[in-house]
């Protein structure tokens, strides 16, 4: 008897159009990565939502986890200093 | 342009016209029954691109006729002996082997096709194919990457796209016979004479199939006759299906 075995899931980025970056739209099943890539111009970009994409295997990127929520992202919170918000605008600087 | 050039170019427009809006109904009939959903995407999309490059091709038969008919007059209304489509596109596929198979037969050879219309000495056609060697191109990789990875991969993957290669290869000859085609057409420029893409045709099934580990078939010529009207027995159901609902409603919109 074959062997079934579910195809990998593959993370999609795409770029909307050049000097953009690419923005995770979603995922999609595909048996290696070129179909991926294929499966991906079908899925996400049919109605020229795209100039480049970038397809990546789910299992391959590590990913902060929720419980890791408190230690990761809460000590950034009162440490306003690390904005730019300090400093006195020069007159004549319109786009700051 | 008179009466009888008229007819004589709609002839030749019509055959590249069933031809892409068969292969459509065919592709159309995977949506929701291919192996994974991904598959049912790209194959509606490869489905949709063909009806595109179809209802161009049959608005702009009909426009040569008079008094005029429309795309769906065309699509909905002829009979059978009417349609000028080869048989490779009308047969049933109902192995994904055979859909891969035919399709790669298909965009490789509508490639090469599409490629050399698009210098037609007729304005639509040459704006038809500029658009559509693009779509058709995209089809061809689509089918490649298919036929590459079941030539290639297990025994029994490899067993059925042979098979399904021998099964559509018969049908191939057919696609660049020039029998039907009028001298005229040829000598204004109009038409492109399939003849002179067989060798290239060959040349890029060869490099799929080589890579493949896939043979390719000798399997000998089937009888042919689409572009005269004669079709095999798959064609009534097909048509049955693709005008059944326009028939039994005549004028419906929605």
């Amino acid at each position: 008897m074959t062997e079934q075995r579910e195809w990998p899931l593959y993370e999609v980025f795409v770029r909307a159009r050049r000097g953009l970056s690419h923005v995770h739209v979603g995922s999609l099943h595909a048996p290696d990565a070129e179909m991926a890539l294929r499966n991906a111009r079908d899925v996400y970009t049919r109605r020229q939502e795209g100039v480049s994409l970038w397809v990546i295997e789910s299992a391959l990127i590590t990913a902060s986890s929720p419980q890791e929520k408190d230690a990761f992202f809460e000590p950034a919170a009162d440490k306003i200093y690390r904005h730019p918000t300090f400093y006195e605008i020069p007159d004549g600087v319109e786009h700051l | 342009m008179d009466v009888a050039t008229s007819s004589v170019r709609q002839g030749y427009v019509l055959g590249l016209a069933d031809d892409a809006l068969v292969a459509a109904q065919r592709m159309g009939e995977w949506i929701a029954a291919s192996p994974q959903i991904e598959e049912d995407v790209a194959l509606g999309n490869i489905g949709l691109d063909l009806l595109g490059q179809a209802r161009s091709l049959l608005t702009y038969a009909g426009s040569l006729e008079t008094p005029v008919r429309t795309e769906d007059d065309l699509a909905y209304w002829r009979d059978e002996h009417e349609f000028r489509n080869v048989h490779l596109v009308e047969r049933p596929t109902a192995d994904y082997a055979v859909a891969m198979a035919r399709l790669l037969v298909l965009s490789t050879y509508l490639c090469e096709l599409y490629a050399l219309l698009r210098s037609s000495t007729d304005g639509t056609l040459a704006a038809v194919a500029a658009k559509a060697v693009k779509e058709v191109d995209y089809h061809r990789d689509h089918a490649a990457m298919w036929v590459l990875r079941l030539g290639d991969g297990t025994d029994e993957s490899h067993r059925r796209m042979q098979a399904a290669l021998d099964s559509e290869w018969p049908f191939v000859d057919e696609l660049f016979d020039s029998s039907y085609l009028n001298p005229v057409l040829l000598e204004t420029g109009v038409a492109v004479d399939p003849t002179v893409l067989r060798s290239a045709f060959d040349r890029r099934m060869a490099d799929v199939l080589t890579e493949a580990t896939l043979a390719v078939p000798s399997t000998r010529p089937a009888p042919g006759g689409g572009r005269s009207g004669v079709h095999t027995d798959a064609m009534a159901p097909l048509l049955a299906e693709l005008q059944g609902v326009a028939r039994a409603h005549p004028g419906a919109t929605w």
